[in-house]
């Protein structure tokens, strides 16, 4: 590799207007908070399944469902999404050195405010205890679907004010490549866009005028496939912001390099078109699909695995650079040359490791006949918290130790406390897995206040107990975190923050001939994956004739 | 675009393992007939009791061991709440929902059904080991989620 040629992009840093630090600023620090407030009913639920209820002491939102469902809501929905509008906005206008659009950045943070408003009103009244699956026909407060509708809405206004920013520059810079950082900024979240329609009609469209009592029923196998048709693609959603620090931000902070501007595009064009033809993969138990067309989004599921493997590969070999640029020799001496003292690395690096497994057994649920076993028990969340809930989040956590120092021009608090904080989440999530993981295989079921089940098997006993120990550490986790962030906004020494944000070089620079500037046509590859979809999701839709049966149930 | 030839190594042997995969589980679906559920037919919710074969919940012989059961589920409750089947028989599990959605998950088993209203989930299942079976709700339907169960019986043939 030594024979290509380094390229810097931009190699001054670029500051955004302090009015749009700020905007970003504060929807970062939605999405923290959204993080932290969470986790106490995610503390709840671990310890049911080792058979112990901690509701009663808490001072409100005392059912259990109510909590999964703000559990779920915070934590995969706000959280992430907060983080995102804030994260590739500002990743956006780093990559072309131009200010947003002010007016989409104000609306996107508004809109985001106002959903939390409504949403938080309706789950902590206890008129929305319906998980954030939100399956018709148990029907939720007018105010939920609304305060969602809201929050996806957000994630438009900060594409929009994204997609202004790179028509203003294409506009300067006739002829040349999109700044890489920008591509997948901007691409993650078209995909995004696209991905959230189908949520959006069976919102709008089904469940809100239905529970304001403007349509008196539904037909909840339609709402549901509306979801799945978004509700797999919405964890690429989660992830994107992920790979974006890991690709293009990461390899920086350990002193490597991105090792393909090409190959990077690739995985992200991959991601736009197969994310969401994908998502009846999450309805094989269900009825009224057709054999044919599950199998057919298991195929394409396993095609959505391929840039996830190539992601592997290209995010290690930056980290191997960065190694060696260190002073690593052999052919594993590189890995102790990683700066493992700086917890931002070390998150991330930890997050990497748990999405090894979280991937393997991603795996197994797209697999067709496989899923019978394990659908709707506890392997589900067991997969998911080394995902959405570890990759995604504990990578979060990690660019939080320089991102929120960044903007609010504080020196990060601790260090030492920050590098506890991954180590104990991790250390918590492996036993929490393992644990639901187990149980899942003995057919535990998720989404089930255990400690008061009426039913029981001795084969869940330790799966419960792993579950309970692990998901209190996880919780101590991400107090620890709480901690740090919290005393580095109040207290942390100004002055002492990183100066610019930490942009890789890359080691080939992008081609200016042959096919690969048309990787920059984002366009034209939004329509291939219009193309895509209408092909998987077309014969059910086509086929389907709905019928509203379901008037609203509110049985919580 | 240049690839390293570890990368291509690595990917080749990720499509290699990803194309394994996919052949186990056509060979499990083709040769062994592991169904998933899938177009069953339809009933209104708000007559699921005055259809047939909903109107008679149970288990029937329809056959030289092959065997229906037919299972309604509501909140919090599966009717009938307990069924008994002889081993080795060929069981067609048909069941809906009255009300909500609902999950119908035999333990120990692949049986593994959501039950949506105005759908008939269908599948089919052979148990060899004789035994006690608990049947869980897997879909949160409610307050009183947590004590919807039931129970297969499944007894020793004569």
């Amino acid at each position: 590799m030594a024979a290509l040629t380094p390229t810097v992009l931009d190699p001054a840093g670029y500051e955004l207007p302090l009015e749009q630090r700020r905007l970003l600023r504060w929807m970062l620090y939605i999405g923290y908070a959204a993080l932290i407030a969470g986790v106490f009913h995610g503390l709840a639920n671990a310890l049911s399944y080792a058979g112990i209820s901690i509701l009663g002491w808490f001072p409100g939102l005392r059912t259990y469902y109510q909590g999964l469902t703000a559990h779920g809501v915070a934590n995969v929905l706000i959280f992430t999404f907060s983080f995102a509008n804030g994260f590739l906005p500002l990743m956006t206008a780093r990559a072309l050195s131009r200010p947003l659009d002010r007016r989409f950045l104000w609306a996107s943070f508004l809109a985001l405010l106002t959903g939390n408003v409504l949403v938080i009103y309706a789950v902590v009244s206890n008129q929305a205890s319906v998980l954030y699956t939100s399956y018709a026909p148990l029907q939720a407060h007018w105010t939920y679907y609304l305060g969602l509708v809201l929050v996806v809405v957000s994630t438009w206004l900060a594409l929009a004010s994204m997609l202004v920013d790179l028509r203003g520059w294409r506009r300067q810079h006739t002829g040349a490549r999109i700044p890489l950082l920008a591509y997948i900024s901007i691409s993650s979240y078209l995909m995004w866009f696209l991905a959230s329609l189908p949520v959006a009609v069976s919102f709008l469209g089904f469940l809100l005028p239905w529970s304001m009592g403007l349509v008196e029923r539904v037909d909840p196998l339609l709402t549901r496939t509306l979801f799945w048709f978004t509700g797999h693609a919405i964890v690429y959603a989660w992830l994107l912001p992920a790979y974006v620090s890991w690709y293009a931000l990461l390899p920086r902070q350990v002193g490597g390099s991105l090792i393909s501007d090409s190959y990077t595009r690739v995985v992200w064009i991959l991601f736009l078109l197969l994310s969401i033809p994908t998502g009846i993969h999450h309805q094989y138990t269900d009825p009224g699909i057709s054999q044919h067309l599950k199998a057919l989004h298991g195929v394409l599921t396993f095609g959505i695995f391929f840039p996830s493997l190539a992601t592997a590969f290209s995010v290690m070999a930056s980290l191997e650079i960065g190694g060696r640029r260190r002073g690593g020799t052999g052919l594993l001496g590189w890995i102790t040359r990683i700066p493992w003292g700086d917890p931002s690395v070390t998150a991330q690096l930890l997050a990497m490791l748990t999405f090894v497994l979280g991937g393997a057994t991603g795996l197994i649920n797209a697999s067709y006949t496989m899923n019978q076993v394990i659908h709707n028990t506890t392997w589900v969340p067991g997969h998911f918290h080394m995902t959405v809930g570890t990759a995604v989040a504990l990578t979060l956590m990690g660019v939080a130790y320089w991102l929120v120092p960044y903007l609010s021009g504080r020196g990060l608090y601790s260090r030492r406390l920050a590098l506890a904080s991954s180590w104990v989440y991790t250390i918590g999530i492996l036993i929490f897995a393992r644990g639901m993981i187990s149980g899942g295989l003995h057919g535990m079921p998720r989404r089930t206040f255990m400690a008061e089940a009426t039913y029981y098997s001795s084969e869940w006993r330790l799966p419960g107990l792993l579950t309970g120990v692990g998901g209190t550490l996880m919780f101590i986790g991400v107090m620890l975190f709480f901690l740090v962030i919290g005393l580095t906004i109040v207290a942390g020494r100004r002055g002492e923050q990183p100066s610019d944000i930490p942009v890789s070089e890359t080691l080939t620079a992008p081609a200016l001939t042959g096919w690969e500037p048309r990787l920059d046509r984002l366009g034209w590859w939004f329509a291939a994956a219009v193309l895509l979809i209408a092909i998987a999701y077309g014969p059910f839709f086509l086929s389907y004739a709905p019928e509203a049966v379901s008037p609203g149930f509110r049985v919580y | 675009m240049k690839v390293h030839s570890y990368e291509k190594a690595f990917l080749a042997v990720g499509i290699v393992v990803l194309l394994t995969c996919a052949a186990a589980l056509v060979y499990a679906t083709a040769a062994r007939g592991i169904h998933l559920p899938g177009v069953s037919g339809r009933v209104d919710p708000r007559r699921v009791y005055q259809t047939p074969p909903f109107d008679k919940p149970g288990v029937r012989e329809v056959g030289p061991g092959r065997y229906e059961a037919v299972i309604v589920s509501q909140t919090w409750a599966f009717v009938p709440p307990e069924i008994r089947v002889p081993a080795n028989a060929e069981v067609t599990f048909t069941a809906t929902t009255v009300d909500v959605i609902h999950g119908f998950n035999i333990e120990g088993t692949r049986l593994n059904m959501m039950l949506v209203p105005g759908q008939i989930s269908r599948n089919s299942y052979r148990f060899t080991r004789p035994g006690e079976y608990l049947v869980i709700c897997h879909e949160y339907c409610g307050l009183g989620h947590h004590t919807m169960a039931g129970k297969v019986v499944v007894e020793e043939n004569p």
